[in-house]
């Protein structure tokens, strides 16, 4: 099994007591079912939820799958990668190529569209995600 | 250890270049100069300038504090006697003695003075040394009339020089038929003589000196036809002598006609002696150039560096302004017809006279010869040197373009990376270029300082110039065209780059070729090169390609799919007809016939894809490829089989065509046509390629464009038959594939290519580039590896999972994705 990591937003959550205590996780999927460098949804309740396998930094990542620019249920099949010095992570929505920054959740280039974020963790290949 | 030493005789241009480039190798030297003249090393090639009001110190190659500071001993205006080549010392006039380890001979040449009665007089000069020159402008003061012997390029220089200092009347007295023998024809003689007696050159040929004639001092020039012309002062310039009396006398080889012989290191017959420039022999030949000499300088600095570098010749070109007149003379300029084929241009109202030399199969420039209009000479010396290959045109090169069509030829910035632009300093285009996009240059002065290109002879500084521009402009404009932050490649370079590295995979060339994690821009880019490259199955590395890719299915409003199975030609029996019928209506899908004669079924939930392929794969359908970047459909009207006006079977042709190039991934789509007469039914002129019936055959057009900028394709070849026709359409389809830019349709793509239509016409049909037989080959594997994707991702379990919208509920279906009654069928409901 590939070494389990856990994403940037991950860590940065630890940082915070409050979000971790306030925490919940559930148990989204497992780690194979995510394709490496890529997404897959997964369903929880109502809610769509986009899970990313970004192999090639280590990390992953997990945001809302509905991109709030034509209300698309699609980030999840979006394309993703880094952009800038810093090479934040980033996914594309296929539908329009609008790209959000998985950390912040900040559409790139339009700043009056935002997307939810979640932490993730992996254990014992599964992949879990933190709702707040 | 002490440090060897190395002692340089002479303080020239070459002997001064010798010393920079062994600084710029090594510091284990101990360096010793002896130069002859008062001076320090100075540029000689612009002596004439020293007219113009350029003083001494302009004309220096360095300060005097450079030798110092660069621990260089410099003895000036103190000649060597001697070489004791046993004890390894040399002897100066002032009595110095010193030892040395290696000494390098850069001794120059002199004037070549003919043995002529009365060439001891007063008022007679060669032209040489700046204190030639000032005892020429003393002369000069109290001269009417005077005349230079020599009529090659010094000997126009210093008639230049004559003008310049006032001398009302000047001639030039050349024993050959015609002026600069060395470089140019009789024809182009013709136009120079024709030109500098317009501006008051008084020329005389076929005149042979006898003697000159005066008390003291020269009255007058007598000719052997016995004819006599007075004139106040004479300057000598008949050609050069190597410098090689030191090097006679400490017993070294020179040749028969004078000069130091050397080998490909610049070695002479003492291995520690090493000659450079114009006193060197190298293969009987003395090269009387300064670029040559620097290059010289350069191989003597490596050798004793140890690094690996020769000497083989070099490149004669020159390019002058001769009293307002251009001439210049590259490659071979004087080869004739029938090794070459050759192109003349002559008018005699403005004094231009063109001739290039080009081989008997068209395709490359040999050499040259511009009077009157030499701006050409860069690019044509580009030209011949980097063997670019010609326009179908290539009078066009010496007359300009006519008829509208942008620039002949390929233009500065289609020269190789390698290209050299200045060959005094070695310096290539890569480089110039190079300064300009990271160095942050922005003019020839800083690239001088940057690179020290164009501070030789200065021949190369339009060339740069141009450079510097183009690439400033293209930085501005477009920015360098480069795919994305994480590629700094152009799409047709990275194609070339994954070929030559073998790469399978999108990871690979990132890490190799790229930086970063990649983007929604590159990853596309590479997935369809690595598809025109291995033709591998593309859901293999789903998560690079685009969304409808990914998923082989263009992703429509509420996030469903549309399908569009092949149907080639437009031609569909009822019973498959009967299929999509059936299969539609089980998925609840909205039909509709499509623009390229097929059927769209949209409104198809991710996890039904694989259900409904399989249906449609077992009654014999296979992908459209209506969601890649592909080869889309080939129209066809109904063609001769029922059409009563029909010449040919054009839906047998265009069912052909699609199958052939079904499946191959392009930098855009592609569309086909293919019309049974020239009613055109099938508006293949619309298209990427259309192909139209003749009575003789087909006739083939290319790049035409409907979309939001229509443009009719262009006729590429007249009257073929099938097979002529599949050849050209492979080349035609493979060369748009290997160098277009992402995203680039056909239309878009010519209208970029420099030559346009008729450069495209020559590489398809004439086979300019000699690529035919490579793009057959490359389009043929294509061809012989196509596979329906769709059959592999519905019979591999592992990529047939991914087709599943909740991957934690695998058979639920998106609640998202919303239909809207419309017209007995569904519609996606708005955004």
């Amino acid at each position: 099994m590939r070494n389990p990591a856990a994403g940037k937003a991950h860590t940065q959550t630890n940082y915070n007591m409050e979000t971790v205590i306030a925490t919940r996780w559930i148990m989204a999927c497992y780690v194979d079912d995510v394709p490496e460098n890529g997404g897959s949804c997964i369903k929880h309740g109502d809610e769509q939820i986009a899970i990313f396998n970004f192999t090639r930094r280590n990390e992953w990542y997990a945001t809302q799958n509905l991109c709030p620019h034509k209300q698309q249920m699609a980030i999840s099949r979006g394309m993703i990668g880094s952009t800038g010095e810093n090479c934040e992570p980033k996914v594309a929505c296929p539908f329009h190529k609008k790209t959000f920054s998985l950390l912040s959740g900040e559409c790139i280039g339009d700043e009056d569209l935002s997307i939810k974020t979640y932490p993730v963790k992996i254990t014992d290949g599964k992949v879990f995600i933190g709702i707040a | 250890m002490s440090k060897p030493t190395i002692i340089v005789v002479g303080n020239g241009m070459v002997g001064y270049k010798f010393c920079e480039k062994l600084l710029a190798r090594s510091a284990q030297f101990q360096i010793i100069v002896f130069g002859e003249e008062p001076r320090h090393a100075y540029d000689r090639v612009h002596l004439s300038e020293y007219f113009n009001g350029k003083t001494a110190d302009d004309l220096s190659l360095s300060t005097l504090s450079w030798y110092t500071d660069n621990g260089i001993t410099l003895h000036l205006d103190d000649p060597i006697q001697e070489i004791n080549r046993a004890e390894k010392t040399i002897h100066s006039l002032k009595g110095v003695t010193l030892k040395y380890d290696y000494l390098v001979l850069a001794t120059g040449s002199s004037a070549f003075v003919p043995d002529i009665p009365g060439i001891e007089k007063e008022g007679v000069f060669v032209y040489r040394t700046i204190e030639d020159l000032e005892l020429i402008k003393a002369c000069a003061a109290n001269a009417k009339s005077g005349a230079v012997m020599g009529g090659g390029l010094l000997g126009l220089e210093a008639a230049k020089a004559l003008i310049d200092l006032g001398i009302t009347e000047t001639h030039v007295i050349e024993f050959a038929p015609r002026l600069m023998p060395r470089q140019i024809d009789s024809a182009g003689s013709s136009m120079l003589q024709m030109k500098l007696s317009q501006l008051g050159l008084h020329i005389h040929l076929n005149k042979s000196t006898a003697a000159i004639v005066g008390d003291k001092k020269i009255s007058s020039l007598k000719f052997n036809d016995d004819s006599q012309l007075p004139v106040d002062m004479l300057v000598i310039s008949a050609g050069i002598r190597p410098r090689d009396e030191l090097a006679r006398l400490a017993g070294l080889h020179v040749g028969t006609r004078g000069g130091i012989i050397v080998n490909e290191k610049m070695q002479t017959s003492d291995e520690y002696i090493y000659a450079i420039g114009e006193c060197a022999l190298y293969e009987g030949m003395i090269y009387g150039l300064i670029a040559p000499g620097y290059e010289m300088a350069d191989v003597a600095a490596a050798h004793l560096t140890a690094a690996d570098k020769g000497f083989y010749g070099y490149d004669m070109s020159t390019k002058l302004k001769l009293i307002g007149v251009d001439v210049a003379s590259f490659g071979d300029a004087f080869i004739t017809e029938p090794d070459c084929r050759t192109i003349l241009f002559e008018d005699t109202h403005k004094g231009i006279y063109k001739r290039i030399n080009i081989t008997n199969d068209g395709k490359n420039l040999l050499g040259g010869i511009l009077i009157g209009d030499a701006e050409a000479y860069n690019m044509l010396l580009q030209t011949v040197n980097n063997k670019i290959v010609l326009p179908p045109d290539p009078e066009d090169l010496i007359l300009g373009s006519r008829g509208g069509e942008t620039n002949a030829g390929a233009g500065v910035m289609s020269l190789p990376d390698d290209a050299l632009i200045c060959s005094c300093e070695a310096v290539t285009k890569g480089a110039i270029c190079d300064a300009v996009n990271t160095g942050g240059v922005t003019n020839i002065d800083g690239i001088k300082k940057c690179t020290k290109a164009g501070t030789g002879c200065g021949g190369c500084v339009p060339l740069v110039k141009d450079l510097v521009a183009g690439t400033m402009k293209a930085n501005g404009q477009y920015v360098k065209n480069v795919i994305c932050e994480h590629f700094d490649y152009s799409r047709q370079e990275l194609f070339d780059l994954v070929k030559i590295g073998g790469l399978k995979n999108y990871d690979l060339v990132l890490d190799h070729y790229g930086k970063g994690d990649g983007c929604e821009v590159c990853k596309p880019v590479v997935a369809s090169i690595l598809s025109s490259l291995w033709n591998d199955v593309i859901v293999k590395q789903e998560v690079i390609q685009d969304s409808n890719d990914r998923f082989l299915a263009n992703i429509q409003k509420g996030g469903t799919y549309s399908v569009v199975p092949r149907i080639p030609g437009g031609e569909i029996t009822p019973d498959k007809l009967i299929v999509i019928g059936q299969v539609a209506k089980r998925y609840g899908l909205y039909t509709k016939i499509t623009g390229g004669q097929r059927i769209d079924m949209f409104g198809a939930h991710l996890s039904d894809l694989p259900l409904i392929w399989e249906e449609l794969i077992d009654a014999g359908f296979e992908s459209g490829h209506a969601y890649g970047k592909a080869l889309r459909t080939v129209k066809s009207c109904v063609g001769s089989t029922w059409c009563r006006f029909g010449l040919h079977d054009s839906v047998t042709f265009a069912i052909e065509i699609e199958d052939r190039y079904k499946g191959i991934r392009a930098p855009h789509k592609i569309k086909g046509g293919v019309s049974g007469c020239v009613r055109e039914c099938a508006e293949a002129q619309s298209k990427d390629f259309g192909i139209i019936a003749t009575e003789k055959g087909w006739n083939l057009y290319v790049c035409g464009n409907g979309g939001s900028k229509p443009q009719h394709a262009q006729l590429l070849a007249t009257d073929i038959d099938k097979e002529t026709l599949v050849k050209y359409l492979d080349r035609f389809l493979m060369f748009y594939i290997k160098t277009a830019d992402q995203l680039t349709r056909t239309a878009t793509w010519l209208n970029k290519l420099d030559g346009g239509m008729s450069y495209l016409k020559n590489v398809i049909v004439n086979d300019s580039l000699g690529l035919g037989e490579q793009l057959e080959e490359e389009m043929q594997t294509l061809v012989n590896t196509y596979h329906c994707e769709w059959k592999e991702a519905v019979n591999n379990p592992a990529m047939r999972k991914r087709f599943a919208h909740f991957i934690n509920a695998p058979e639920e279906k998106d609640p998202h994705a919303q239909f809207e009654p419309m017209r007995e069928q569904v519609r996606a409901k708005e955004w």
